[in-house]
């Protein structure tokens, strides 16, 4: 009876959806013409490399038309491992050892991630500081970091993150960027504001501040997704 | 051109098809699952479909990606729309954190309860 329900409930959703998007056809210019600065997709795309000099316009919108929004979404992140260590905290009973649940791998897998894990952590790394040039940035370069310490915690049964060092990065790194975005207030202009000078398209170092912040922003998701992948993989199961 | 349009909506039934049945299998997981873990993953299946949904309002025909990497400075004619993908980044994060939560609540659930599964918890029932 409940399966029928949902089944019908599933085909009226679907229904609407395939009607809805019917009516937008894929693939069809819907920002008009890109020339024309007074569409959203039109302004980003005329004014990005003009007025911040970022090549990827994307990274220009999140991190400077959009910037507050991603200070908002790295809160929302530092949260959400702020939630899952207070809903999975215990206190340790005397002398308890906590351990890991996996077991134990083969020295074959020891031994290759610990080949793999600077390499891992290199491209993490490259990806968030050229987040301004080229695909990625610092959530995409931050994830990947977390991937190589993932592979770590689940090779070798004894390696800690140390939620000390780990606090004291995300804290570091939350503290540049509103830093930042204090300094562009104390300049006189807005929040968050481009302050530094915007130098040449396609430099390394180019677009003021959004190198900065998203080096930042990289270094804080690695250090949040390592925390909640070290939180989660050092649960004890219950006797 | 009549070959282009049959395969243009091939492409678009494929792409927004593919992207709704997401949604709709991951509804489906969410609703009739009774294992909560079987339920976050619905939840993130969900939000798959959504974020395919997205980019995919985004795309432009021949559109390339929204970087003026060298070689590309004055393609801004034939740039996909790059708001969209701007707020699924922030999407997959979001979605990211929540997936996170929910998986400390199953995992309390289960040491509380001793069972993931939602008909088992008598306590929930009224």
């Amino acid at each position: 009876m409940k399966k029928v329900l949902v089944l019908v409930l599933l085909v009226i959703v679907g229904y609407f959806l395939t009607d809805t998007f019917n009516l937008i056809p894929f693939g069809e210019n819907r920002i008009g013409n890109p020339q024309d600065e007074q569409t959203v997709a039109g302004y980003y795309l005329n004014n990005t490399v003009e007025k911040t000099s970022v090549a990827n316009t994307v990274t220009a919108i999140v991190v400077n038309y959009r910037g507050f929004d991603t200070l908002g979404e790295v809160t929302v992140l530092f949260l959400a491992t702020t939630g899952l260590g207070s809903i999975l905290f215990r206190r340790k009973e005397d002398e308890e050892e906590i351990e890991r649940i996996n077991k134990p791998s083969s020295s074959l897998m020891q031994t290759g991630s610990r080949v793999l894990f600077p390499l891992i952590a290199l491209l993490g790394i490259y990806v968030f500081i050229h987040g301004h040039l080229t695909p990625g940035g610092g959530f995409q370069g931050g994830a990947i970091i977390a991937t190589g310490f993932l592979l770590m915690l689940i090779s070798y049964k004894n390696f800690k993150a140390g939620h000390t060092m780990l606090n004291w990065v995300e804290s570091l790194a939350g503290i540049t960027f509103v830093s930042i975005g204090l300094w562009g207030l104390l300049t006189g202009g807005t929040f968050l504001e481009n302050v530094l000078p915007a130098g040449e398209l396609n430099n390394l170092i180019s677009g003021g501040v959004i190198p900065i912040i998203y080096i930042a922003v990289g270094f804080k998701v690695a250090a949040e997704l390592t925390g909640v992948l070290d939180i989660l993989l050092n649960i004890k199961p219950k006797k | 051109m009549q070959n282009f349009e049959q395969y243009n909506s091939i492409i678009t039934t494929g792409v927004y098809g593919s992207a709704i049945a997401l949604i709709l299998i991951g509804l489906y997981a969410v609703l009739i699952k009774k294992h909560l873990i079987k339920i976050v993953i619905g939840l993130s299946i969900i939000d798959a479909g959504v974020h395919l949904l997205f980019v995919a309002i985004g795309y432009i025909k021949g559109g390339t990606a929204p970087i003026f990497s060298p070689g590309n400075e004055d393609a801004v004619n034939k740039m996909v729309d790059p708001v969209p993908q701007a707020l699924v980044l922030t999407a997959i994060v979001i979605g990211f954190a929540v997936t996170a939560v929910a998986l400390s609540l199953v995992i309390r659930l289960y040491k509380h309860h001793n069972t993931a599964r939602i008909d088992q918890i008598k306590s929930l029932k009224w």
